[in-house]
Parts: C-alpha cells; sequence; structure tokens
C-alpha cells in the first residue's frame, strides 16, 4: 500500500470514529471508567447523570480497596477480578490508596478452622498472604479483642470511596467527554429496533431536549433495571442494600475483617479518622427506597465489637444504606442477597430484539475498571472499531481536576 | 418510633431566574432521619427536579454541605428530629457560584486550593514501615480536610474579598510548613504572605467553627502568621531563617 492510501486510510478511519457517539446513562464509578476507556479509543462520549457523579451506590461503600480475599472461598471467579484490578488501580491511581493493608482475623475455632480453605483459595487465586500469631496482629493493631487467636495478613487498602472514581471522570473530562450532571433520562428514542437516542430533562434549568447517539449504555448501578425497563428489555439485577455505620475515631490502621464466610458486621474501615463498620444484606425493589433498619445499626455494632472491644462505646457518626447492584433474577423471592456473586456481566441486548443498547451492571468499586474495559469492548466490536483498551497503564488525573 | 412530621423550607432557584424563592414540603420523619433523606425523600416523593450534591452519607467525602437553618453543616450528619425547629430551613453554601437550588459551582474552591505542592493524601502514617517525623500524632492530620467548603462559606472575609485564599487552601499551607514530608515549606509560606493571605483573616474563628472534621483552619492561619513574623524577625536581625 502507498504511503497516500494509508494516510487516507488514517483520516477516514479517524473520521468515522470521532463521528461515533456513545450516551452512556449513570454517572457512577463504572459510568466514569467506561467514559475515560472509550475516550481513550477515540469514541465520542456524553455521559448523563441526574445526580451529582458518585451520588448512587459508588460514594457510599466502606472505601475498601478489595484484595480479593474475602470472595477466595466461594467466588473465585470475583476474586481474581479483586486482586488484578487492586493492582492496576494502585499503579494508575497513585495517592489515592492508604497502603494499610488488611488484617483476617480468627477469634473462634471455627474461624482458625476456615482459616486453611482461606489461605489455599487465596493461595489459587493469586492473593498474597501472610500468617500472623496473636501477638504480632496485636503489634500492629493493639484494639483487636483478647480473643484473637490469628490473623491473616493481605493487600487491602482504604480508599476514598469519592475521590477514586472521580479521578476516572476528571480524566474522562479532560479527554473530552461531556459529563451531564443532573440530567435525567426520560426516554429512550427507537426507530424500528434500534434505539438512536435518549431524551433528557436539565435540573439546573427544566431543559428539556434530546442527545441523539450511535449507541447507549446502561450503566445505571442498582437503577439498570428501570433504565432497561424504558426500552422493554430485562436486565437481571437485585438491589441488593446494606447498613454501614461510621463511629468516631480511628480504631484501627488497617482494614479488619472476620476470618469466616461473609456476614454481617464482619468488617472495620479506617476512613480518616473514622471507623466504618459494615454490613448487613437484604434486597429491595425499589433503589430509591431503601430504609434504615435500625436492628441493622445494632448488630453493626454487635458484631464490629466482637472484633474490637473498642467499638463498642465509640460515638455514631453516621448509619447509612446503599444499594448493591447484584446479579440475580429480578422478581424472585426475598432472599438476603448474600448467596448472589460479586462478578460483573455486560449485556448486549439484541437478542432481545433491541440494538444500540448495552447494560454494564454487578460487580464492586474495585473492578469498575475492568467492568469498563469489559463494556468497552462489546461497544467497540458492535461498532466495528479496533482499538485496544488502555485503561491498565494510563496514570489518571487527580481528583481535583475534575472541578477544573 | 418516634415518627413526625417535619416542614422544610428550600431555597430553590434554576438557571435563567431572576431570584431564588423558597418552596415547603413535609416529610416524615423517625429517629434516624437526616437531612440529606429528608432531602432526598423530597427528590423521590414531591419534585424530583430539586438538585442537591451528595455521596458518601457519613461525613466523609464533604459533597453535601449546605446551610441548615443558617449554619454550614454536611446534611448527611444532621438529625432532623434534633435540630427541634418544627421548620427546617434548607440554603446552598454561600461564597460560592449558585448553580441550581442547593447546588453550588465548586470550580473556584479547588481552583485556590488545589497546588501540587500541598498534597492531600499521603502515606498512612500510622502504619509500621510509614517513613514520618517523631511526634506525628502532634500535628492535626491534614488528610482530615474533607474539601467540603463549609469553612469558605462561613468565611465573613470571603465575601468582601474576591481575592482572598481562604481558610482551606491555608490550613493545607500550614500542614505542609509543618509537617513537609518532602514537600516544599517555603513555597507554602511564600504563597500565604500577602495582603490576599494569612494577613487578610479577621479571626472570627467561623471556619474553625463550623468545620465538620476538626480541621481547625483558623488555628493554622494563626500559625502561618506566628511562623512568617519569626522568621521576618529572624531575617532583620541576620539570624538566617
Amino acid at each position: 500500500m502507498t504511503s497516500i492510501s494509508i494516510l487516507c486510510l488514517w483520516l477516514f478511519t479517524g473520521y468515522i470514529m470521532s463521528n461515533y457517539h456513545v450516551v452512556i446513562i449513570g454517572g457512577g464509578g463504572t459510568g466514569g471508567a467506561l467514559a475515560h476507556d472509550l475516550a481513550l479509543r477515540g469514541l465520542r462520549v456524553t455521559l448523563v447523570e441526574r445526580g451529582e457523579v458518585t451520588s448512587g451506590t459508588t460514594g457510599r461503600h466502606h472505601g475498601l480497596l478489595h484484595s480479593g480475599a474475602r470472595y477466595a472461598v466461594k467466588d473465585q471467579e470475583s476474586a481474581i477480578e479483586c486482586i488484578e484490578e487492586n493492582t492496576i488501580l494502585r499503579k494508575i491511581a497513585p495517592g489515592t490508596f492508604e497502603e494499610n493493608d488488611g488484617l483476617f482475623v480468627a477469634i473462634t475455632d471455627e474461624d482458625v478452622e476456615y482459616s486453611h480453605a482461606f489461605i489455599e483459595g487465596c493461595a489459587e487465586c493469586g492473593i498474597p498472604t501472610q500468617q500472623l500469631s496473636k501477638q504480632e496482629a496485636l503489634r500492629l493493631e493493639p484494639n483487636l479483642t483478647d480473643d484473637l487467636i490469628l490473623a491473616v495478613r493481605i493487600p487491602d487498602a482504604t480508599m476514598d470511596a469519592m475521590r477514586m472514581p472521580l479521578r476516572f471522570f476528571a480524566t474522562a473530562k479532560k479527554n473530552g467527554v461531556d459529563i451531564k450532571t443532573y440530567t435525567e433520562v426520560l426516554a429512550i428514542r427507537k426507530q424500528g429496533e434500534a434505539v438512536t437516542g435518549v431524551q433528557v430533562k436539565d435540573h439546573t434549568s427544566g431543559k428539556v431536549y434530546d442527545i441523539g447517539a450511535d449507541l447507549i449504555v446502561n450503566a445505571a448501578g442498582p437503577w439498570s433495571g428501570k433504565v432497561a425497563d424504558m426500552v422493554g428489555v430485562e436486565v437481571p439485577i437485585r438491589p441488593s442494600p446494606g447498613v454501614m455505620v461510621a463511629v468516631r475515631g480511628r480504631w484501627c490502621n488497617m482494614v479488619i475483617n472476620r476470618l469466616n464466610t461473609s456476614s454481617d458486621g464482619d468488617i472495620v474501615v479506617p476512613q480518616r479518622g473514622l471507623s466504618v463498620i459494615g454490613t448487613s444484606s437484604w434486597v429491595v425493589d425499589d433503589p430509591d427506597n431503601l430504609g434504615l433498619p435500625p436492628d441493622h445499626i445494632q448488630a453493626m455494632y454487635n458484631h464490629g465489637t466482637m472484633m474490637m472491644p473498642v467499638l463498642k462505646n465509640a460515638p455514631m457518626r453516621a448509619a447509612w444504606s446503599a444499594a448493591r447492584p447484584l446479579i440475580g433474577p429480578r422478581k424472585a423471592d426475598a432472599d438476603t442477597g448474600r448467596e448472589l456473586s460479586r462478578t460483573f456481566k455486560c449485556f448486549d441486548h439484541v437478542d432481545e430484539g433491541v440494538e444500540g443498547f448495552v447494560t454494564i451492571t454487578g460487580g464492586k468499586a474495585t473492578t469498575l475498571r475492568g467492568m469498563a474495559e469489559a463494556a468497552a469492548n462489546v461497544v467497540c466490536e458492535k461498532l466495528g472499531i479496533e482499538e485496544p483498551c488502555r485503561t491498565r497503564e494510563a496514570v489518571l488525573l487527580p481528583h481535583t481536576a475534575y472541578y477544573a | 418510633m418516634a415518627e413526625r412530621d417535619v416542614v422544610f423550607k428550600v431555597l430553590r432557584y434554576k438557571q435563567g431566574e431572576t431570584v431564588p424563592h423558597y418552596d415547603t414540603f413535609t416529610v416524615k420523619t423517625d429517629e434516624n432521619t437526616t437531612a440529606l433523606v429528608a432531602l432526598q425523600a423530597i427528590r423521590r416523593d414531591d419534585d424530583p427536579s430539586l438538585t442537591l450534591r451528595h455521596s458518601c452519607h457519613h461525613g466523609s467525602c464533604g459533597t453535601c454541605g449546605m446551610r441548615i437553618n443558617g449554619e454550614e453543616q454536611l446534611s448527611c450528619v444532621v438529625n432532623v428530629q434534633e435540630l427541634g425547629t418544627p421548620t427546617v430551613v434548607v440554603e446552598p453554601l454561600q461564597n460560592a457560584p449558585l448553580v441550581s437550588d442547593l447546588v453550588v459551582d465548586m470550580a473556584p474552591f479547588f481552583d485556590r486550593y488545589t497546588q501540587p505542592e500541598m498534597p492531600y493524601v499521603r502515606q498512612s502514617e500510622f502504619m509500621p514501615e510509614a517513613d514520618v517525623p517523631d511526634g506525628i500524632g502532634h500535628y492535626t492530620r491534614y488528610e482530615n480536610c474533607l474539601e467540603c467548603g463549609l469553612c469558605v462559606s462561613a468565611c465573613p472575609v470571603m465575601g468582601s474579598d474576591a481575592s482572598y485564599l481562604g481558610p482551606a487552601a491555608m490550613a493545607a499551607a500550614w500542614r505542609v510548613v509543618a509537617e513537609p514530608r518532602g514537600s516544599d515549606p517555603e513555597f507554602a509560606l511564600n504563597w500565604a504572605d500577602n495582603e490576599h493571605g494569612c494577613w487578610r483573616c479577621h479571626v472570627a474563628y467561623e471556619c474553625t467553627e463550623v468545620c465538620p472534621s476538626d480541621v481547625n483552619p483558623a488555628e493554622a492561619i494563626m500559625s502561618l502568621r506566628g511562623e512568617l513574623t519569626k522568621r521576618k524577625f529572624r531575617r532583620v536581625f541576620g539570624l538566617g531563617k
């Protein structure tokens, strides 16, 4: 091929690519990371969010960068996703994480019994572990209970639940993504079987208008079922809230986890001058109406105190609920949500007769970049774009750049 | 559970309007209802066009700052029934451009405050392997700053001097002087040493009063003055730094 024809081809693909327009619905961590990924692949992207960015589930989690150890026994797919993303995020978002590691603490014989499967599971998933004696663990964390038998150190870390994803939004914005906050989707426009855009309302002005799109990605987390209803497709999503309690005082410096199967109140995350105890788990139909069961608040204190007695009298700063977007049958009988996997899935709804509409859901804050990569791969394949993912290496701007 | 109806009087404003007005809403509350949860209930049940900022819901992110009954607060940690007023008045922060309802533009705040020489998060000084100065426990963790803007809203000088550096930024500057850990204290001192810097403060201590995270910006501004005065004296008497 002559150099001129290569140049023409390059100009032509550049022209085509810059004119594909993707609209992302949802300004949580997943939407922000997806906007960043697609922008790096050269697409034109608009992200719409009905409130402030990270105002749904994203900002409300513990602030834990998962090592994956929590899932190493029963949900290894999620565990492997977590440790991979844990390693990548530390590289692309330097300064965002406290390098404080985590401990899984055994305080009963049953916990000690579980530790064998736990250490084995971590090894299978590539999660480094270091077993500590009671004395060694107490030297690191003097507020642990005297009932402590042993502990296992793993590479958890504390992050800021809002500022970590904000770095994706900041970088996406710098790369040309149009982020429209306080902009609610009222309807999804279709022509025949294909979606063609969204009708939105700008709540800062009251203006209602249309945004055209070649492809729409539903990244609305626990709200993704509601968004999918607008085009008449089914997303198997269970909004599964949990209660968290923040107490005053930084009572541990590492992330403290109970060394047993996942249960209520099995984690304490230090967050600045606070300690966050979490979490419970149940399921709801409406992610806008989670409630805050008072017995769950007490349960957090009770379970947290078993690992760290000092928490018993720590004054409460806040208690709140946040809804996980777990993948599971939407209208199934009530369950606790504990048995649902923490992995993520990307759905191309073409099988249900709708073209140009993709949903990415499930997952965790720790896996936001991986979720975005998976969704961006589907988007690019559908649009016939052959651009590799670049988000494993691209270092993100600081969170403050979002406001610049 | 003691359920009680509480009236919320909320400032409303949309782009293009000439002046804001107030709307009232009645919200069912229980003993755990926070001002933020009540405002979300208004948005869900009464008026989806109500705009507000929020994220972490536990006083850690600093996003939901507003004035509640005239006082700067993080709405997520304000218990509605404990306020004890039959009507709760909710207004946006001051000294920041109003975008809509309770949302203000935080860009001017961050413009002033974001200096690469004043890092926000550093290695946790509590870990055994962290390389930190002796007596670290003596210092206020500047990382405790939530960037919420409550201090800037409450500061009486901010309204009269548009170029004033403001309490949050100067608290950041002082932390760098007090405990540099690799940053340059000279930069921070020079930055604060002007008529729109630490000398402009009226010592009202409103910033410290409203700080939800005990960062104590007013004390930091006084410390900047003290350090600068000390250095100036030493320079005059030829004693070096």
